[in-house]
C-alpha cells in the first residue's frame, strides 16, 4: 500500500512557482485516518504537495479519494494523524486562528435568518470590522459577485447559483490570501455552472488569490486551474499532478480546443488508473 | 451506554439538592418542635438529621418517601385501603381503558378526517384548536353529569382518560396518515389503486412513527386525565384521590410516595408503548 | 391570499354553527335538564350575567398562569443555554429531562399548595415545574440543530463559542423554543386550573368550575369552560403570532417571492 503511494509520490520540490521564495500551501507527508465502527478508514496515505501562491490549483478523484478531507485538514478542521501542513509559514491552526483563508462549502451554507447582506457582513462582525468599514467590503463584494441590489433579500428568496455566489462573496469579504472551495458549483445546472466557472476565474485573475478547488468534473478542472492533483481512493493519495498553463484570461471556447482535450484526456486516464472497480 | 455515567452523575445531584432542600426547608418546623419539647441542647447535627425524619416535613427527605414506598407498595397488603398498590391498580384501570377507547375513536376518527374532504376541511381546524385549550377544565364536569346517569366507579374516570388521550392522538395519526408526499400518492395513482389499497399499502404503513408517537403521548395523556378525575371523585380511591387525602391531612410522606407511584407508573406506560414502538418500527424499516 | 384564508376559515365556521344548532335542538326537544346539558343559549345567558365574577376568575388565574410560564420557560430557556456547555451534563440532563416531561407533573398541585399557600404564587410554582422541563428539552434540542456544515463555517472565522452561540446555535434554535413557548401555553393553562382544583382563595377558575359542579351550576361551568378555551386558545395565538414574525425565515413559514 505504502509502496503505491510512494510509486506515485511527486517530486518534493513540488510545482511552485520559481519566484515564490514561500509557498501559500505545504502539505508534508500527511496521512489521516478515521476510525469508524466498520474500522479504520485511510482517508489520506502520505500525502506531499506544495502549493505557490497565486495558483488555482483543482483536486479531482473518485468519492473517497480524500479529496475534501485534504482541503479540510488545510483548513484546520481535520487534524491529520500524521505529517505536518503549513499555510503561509503557519500551522493550519495557527492560520485559521490569523482567518487566512475563506473556505466556501458545497453548500452556500446561508443563514435563513440573515439578508444577504448581513450573511456577507457575518465573518466582519465577528473578527470586529467597524460597521461602516464592513457596509463598505459588503458593497463591493456584492459588485464582486454581480449581486448588487440583492443585498436586501433573504438568502431563501435567491437561486441556488445565486446563493453560491453570495457565499463566494461572504468568503472573499475579509479579504484573505486564500480561497479553499469544496466543491462549489457541485449542485448547480451545467450552464449556471460555465457561468460561475467564468466569473471565479475573473475574480481569481484580478484578486491574484490562491485557490484550492474541489470538484469531480474534468472539464471545470481543466478550465480553471494551474494545476490539476489527481486523487485516488482506499487509500486516499494523489496519483498525478498535472500543469495547465492556459493563459489567464481563457474563454469558455478554450474547451475545444485539442490542447484542453489532451489534459482533459490525460486526467481521465489518471482518474481511471486509480479507479478499481472492485470496491 | 455511554450516557449511563451522566445520568447516574445527574440523579445523584437531584438527590443531593432534594437532602440540602429539605433539611434547609424543614429546620424552621424542627427548631419550632424543639422549642415545644423545651429542648434547646440539640446540636447541628442532631438538627438536620431530625429535619430529614419528621413525621409532616415540610419536603421529606428521599429516604423518607423510599420507605413510605417500600411500606405501601411491598409491606402492606394490596387489598389495604393503605396499599399503594390497590390505588395503583384503580388508576391503571382506568388509564387502560381509557386509553384503548380513546385510541381506538382517534385513530377511527383521524381515518375519517383523512378519506372525508369536507370533514377534514372542516373538522381538522377545531382538532387543532382543541390542543390549544385546557379540555382537562372539564373533568369534574363530566363526573358530575355522568353521576346523573349513574354511572359511577371506574366508567366516568375511564371516561374523561379517554377524552385526554383522544385529541393528542387524533392530531398525531391525521398527521400520520398524511405523511406520504405527492410522489408516492400519484405512484399508487399510476396503478390505479382503489382509495382501501391507497390507505393500507401507502398511508397505514408510513404512519406507523406518528402512531407510536401519538400513543406514548396518549397513554400519558390518559393518565393524567385518569388522576385529575380521581382527584374530583376521591371517594374511590386511586392515586389522585392518595394525593388529595395526604394534602388534605397533611400527609406530605404520603404525597410523595402516590407522586412517585403516579410517574413510576407513567414512565413504564410510556416505556412499554415506546418498546414496542422500537420493535415495531425497526421491524418496519424505519430506521432511527 | 387573504382572500383564500378567509375562504379556508369558512367551512369550521359552518360547522361549528351546525353544532351548535343541533346542541341546542336537542337539549329543547328532548328537554335535558339544565344539571345535565345547558343550551348554549342558556350558557351565553349566563356568560352575560356572571360578566364580573367570570373576569375575577380570569385575572385571579391568569397572573398564576403568567407568572409561571415567564419563570419556568425563561428558567427552562437558561439552563438550557448553560447545560449546552458540557456535553456530559448535556447527556445526563436530556433523558432525565424527557422523562420528566412524560410524567403527571400536575400532581405536585397539593404539594405546591401547602409550600406557597392558596393564592395564585402556588398556581405559578405549578406552571413554573410543568413549563420548564418542555423548555429545556427543547431548546438543548435546538441548540443542537445547526448543521455541521454551519458550525465549521464559524469554526473557519475562528469565532469564539459565545460567538458561535449568539451568531449561529440561538437562532437556529428559535424554532424549537417557540415549538416549547407553545406547548407550554398549554400546559400553563391546566397547571394553574389543576392546582385550583387542590385549594384558592374563593376566586379563579378551576374554583369556580369545582364549586358550581358542587353546586349544580353546570351552565356557570360551561361558561368558565368557554373563558378557559378563548384565554388557551389567544394565549397560544399570540405566541403563534409573534413566532410568525420572529422565525419568519423558518422553512415552515417563507414564501419564495415571485
Amino acid at each position: 500500500m505504502t509502496e503505491t503511494a510512494s510509486m506515485f509520490r511527486p517530486a518534493a520540490d513540488g510545482f511552485g512557482s520559481p519566484r515564490s521564495p514561500e509557498p501559500a500551501i505545504e502539505v508534508s507527508d500527511v496521512s489521516l485516518r478515521f476510525e469508524t465502527r466498520d474500522g479504520p478508514v485511510h482517508a489520506l496515505s502520505h500525502v506531499q504537495l506544495k502549493v505557490a501562491r497565486g495558483e488555482f490549483v483543482s483536486f479531482i478523484g473518485p468519492s473517497g479519494c480524500g479529496k475534501t478531507t485534504l482541503l479540510r485538514a488545510v483548513a484546520d478542521l481535520e487534524t491529520p494523524t500524521l505529517g505536518d501542513i503549513r499555510v503561509e509559514g503557519m500551522s493550519a491552526e495557527e492560520a485559521r486562528l490569523k482567518r487566512r483563508y475563506g473556505y466556501v462549502f458545497q453548500a452556500p451554507a446561508l443563514y435563513p435568518w440573515r439578508t444577504v447582506a448581513r450573511n456577507i457582513a457575518l465573518p466582519l462582525e465577528i473578527m470586529g470590522f467597524a460597521k461602516p468599514e464592513r457596509e463598505a467590503r459588503v458593497k463591493k463584494g456584492l459588485e464582486l459577485v454581480n449581486l448588487g441590489g440583492f443585498g436586501n433579500k433573504f438568502p431563501w428568496q435567491l437561486s441556488g447559483g445565486m446563493q453560491q455566489r453570495a457565499s463566494i462573496a461572504r468568503a472573499l469579504s475579509f479579504d484573505p490570501d486564500i480561497l479553499l472551495m469544496d466543491e462549489p458549483f457541485g449542485a448547480l445546472d451545467e450552464i449556471v455552472r460555465d457561468m460561475l466557472n467564468q466569473q471565479l476565474l475573473r475574480l481569481w485573475e484580478v484578486t491574484g488569490k490562491t485557490v484550492l478547488f474541489v470538484t469531480h468534473s474534468i472539464p471545470e478542472a481543466v478550465f480553471l486551474s494551474t494545476h490539476i492533483v489527481v486523487m485516488s481512493p482506499r487509500p486516499g493519495r494523489i496519483t498525478d499532478i498535472i500543469a495547465c498553463n492556459f493563459p489567464r484570461d481563457r474563454q469558455l471556447e478554450i474547451r475545444e480546443t485539442p490542447e484542453f482535450l489532451a489534459i482533459a484526456n490525460r486526467v481521465r486516464h489518471g482518474l481511471r488508473a486509480g479507479h478499481s472497480y472492485d470496491g | 451506554m455511554k450516557s449511563l455515567l451522566p445520568i447516574t452523575t445527574v440523579v445523584l445531584a437531584v438527590l443531593a439538592i432534594w437532602y440540602v432542600a429539605a433539611a434547609t426547608l424543614n429546620a424552621d418546623l424542627q427548631r419550632d418542635a424543639y422549642a415545644n419539647a423545651g429542648r434547646t441542647d440539640y446540636s447541628t447535627a442532631e438538627l438536620i438529621v431530625d429535619s430529614l425524619n419528621m413525621e409532616r416535613p415540610k419536603l421529606p427527605g428521599p429516604h423518607q418517601v423510599a420507605s413510605e414506598m417500600v411500606k405501601s407498595i411491598v409491606v402492606i397488603s394490596p387489598t389495604s385501603k393503605r396499599s399503594l398498590v390497590y390505588h395503583g391498580l384503580i388508576t391503571l384501570e382506568e388509564t387502560l381503558i381509557g386509553f384503548a377507547i380513546g385510541a381506538a375513536l382517534g385513530i377511527g376518527l383521524a381515518v375519517v378526517i383523512v378519506s372525508v374532504r369536507w370533514l377534514d376541511r372542516s373538522l381538522t381546524p377545531w382538532l387543532i384548536a382543541s390542543q390549544t385549550v385546557p379540555i382537562i377544565a372539564l373533568a369534574p364536569m363530566i363526573v358530575v353529569i355522568l353521576n346523573q346517569f349513574d354511572i359511577t366507579g371506574v366508567a366516568p374516570k375511564a371516561a374523561i382518560a379517554a377524552y385526554l388521550s383522544f385529541f393528542p392522538i387524533t392530531v398525531g395519526m391525521v398527521k400520520g396518515l398524511r405523511a406520504p408526499d405527492p410522489l408516492q400518492l400519484d405512484l399508487m395513482r399510476t396503478y390505479s389503486a382503489s382509495q382501501s389499497q391507497t390507505f393500507l399499502k401507502l398511508r397505514a404503513p408510513m404512519s406507523a412513527p406518528y402512531f407510536f408517537a401519538s400513543m406514548k403521548i396518549g397513554a400519558a395523556a390518559a393518565l393524567v386525565g385518569a388522576i385529575v378525575a380521581e382527584v374530583t371523585k376521591s371517594e374511590d380511591g386511586g392515586l389522585g384521590a392518595r394525593l388529595l387525602a395526604g394534602s388534605y391531612y397533611g400527609q406530605t410522606v404520603q404525597i410523595w410516595a402516590a407522586l412517585f407511584a403516579a410517574a413510576a407508573l407513567s414512565a413504564v406506560l410510556v416505556g412499554i408503548v415506546g418498546l414496542v414502538g422500537r420493535i415495531a418500527e425497526h421491524r418496519m424499516g424505519f430506521v432511527r | 391570499m387573504i382572500d383564500r384564508r378567509l375562504a379556508d376559515l369558512v367551512p369550521p365556521f359552518l360547522l361549528g354553527l351546525v353544532f351548535l344548532a343541533a346542541w341546542e335542538l336537542v337539549v329543547r326537544a328532548a328537554n335535558v335538564p339544565a344539571i345535565i346539558l345547558p343550551a348554549p343559549s342558556a350558557i351565553a345567558a349566563r356568560f352575560v350575567v356572571s360578566v364580573p365574577t367570570l373576569a375575577a376568575d380570569f385575572w385571579q388565574t391568569i397572573k398564576g398562569v403568567l407568572a409561571g410560564y415567564v419563570l419556568g420557560c425563561g428558567s427552562g430557556l437558561v439552563v438550557a443555554i448553560l447545560v449546552d456547555r458540557s456535553d456530559f451534563l448535556r447527556r445526563g440532563l436530556l433523558p432525565f429531562g424527557n422523562l420528566v416531561s412524560a410524567l403527571p407533573i400536575v400532581g405536585i398541585a397539593p404539594i405546591m399548595v401547602m409550600w406557597f399557600g392558596f393564592d395564585w404564587p402556588s398556581k405559578a410554582a405549578v406552571v413554573v415545574v410543568m413549563t420548564f422541563f418542555p423548555m429545556l428539552v427543547n431548546t438543548v434540542a435546538g441548540l443542537e440543530s445547526a448543521s455541521s456544515m454551519e458550525r465549521d463555517l464559524m469554526k473557519t472565522y475562528a469565532a469564539t463559542d459565545w460567538q458561535t452561540l449568539t451568531a449561529l446555535r440561538l437562532p437556529a434554535a428559535l424554532p424549537f423554543v417557540f415549538n416549547a413557548l407553545k406547548v407550554n401555553t398549554t400546559l400553563a393553562m391546566i397547571g394553574a386550573i389543576v392546582a385550583e382544583f387542590f385549594g384558592t382563595p374563593i376566586v379563579g377558575m378551576g374554583f369556580r368550575i369545582s364549586t358550581e359542579v358542587g353546586h349544580l351550576g353546570i351552565d356557570m361551568v360551561w361558561a368558565t369552560i368557554l373563558v378557559a378555551a378563548l384565554t388557551g386558545s389567544a394565549f397560544y395565538g399570540l405566541v403563534a403570532a409573534i413566532e410568525r414574525r420572529v422565525t419568519f425565515w423558518h422553512a415552515s413559514f417563507r414564501r419564495r417571492e415571485a
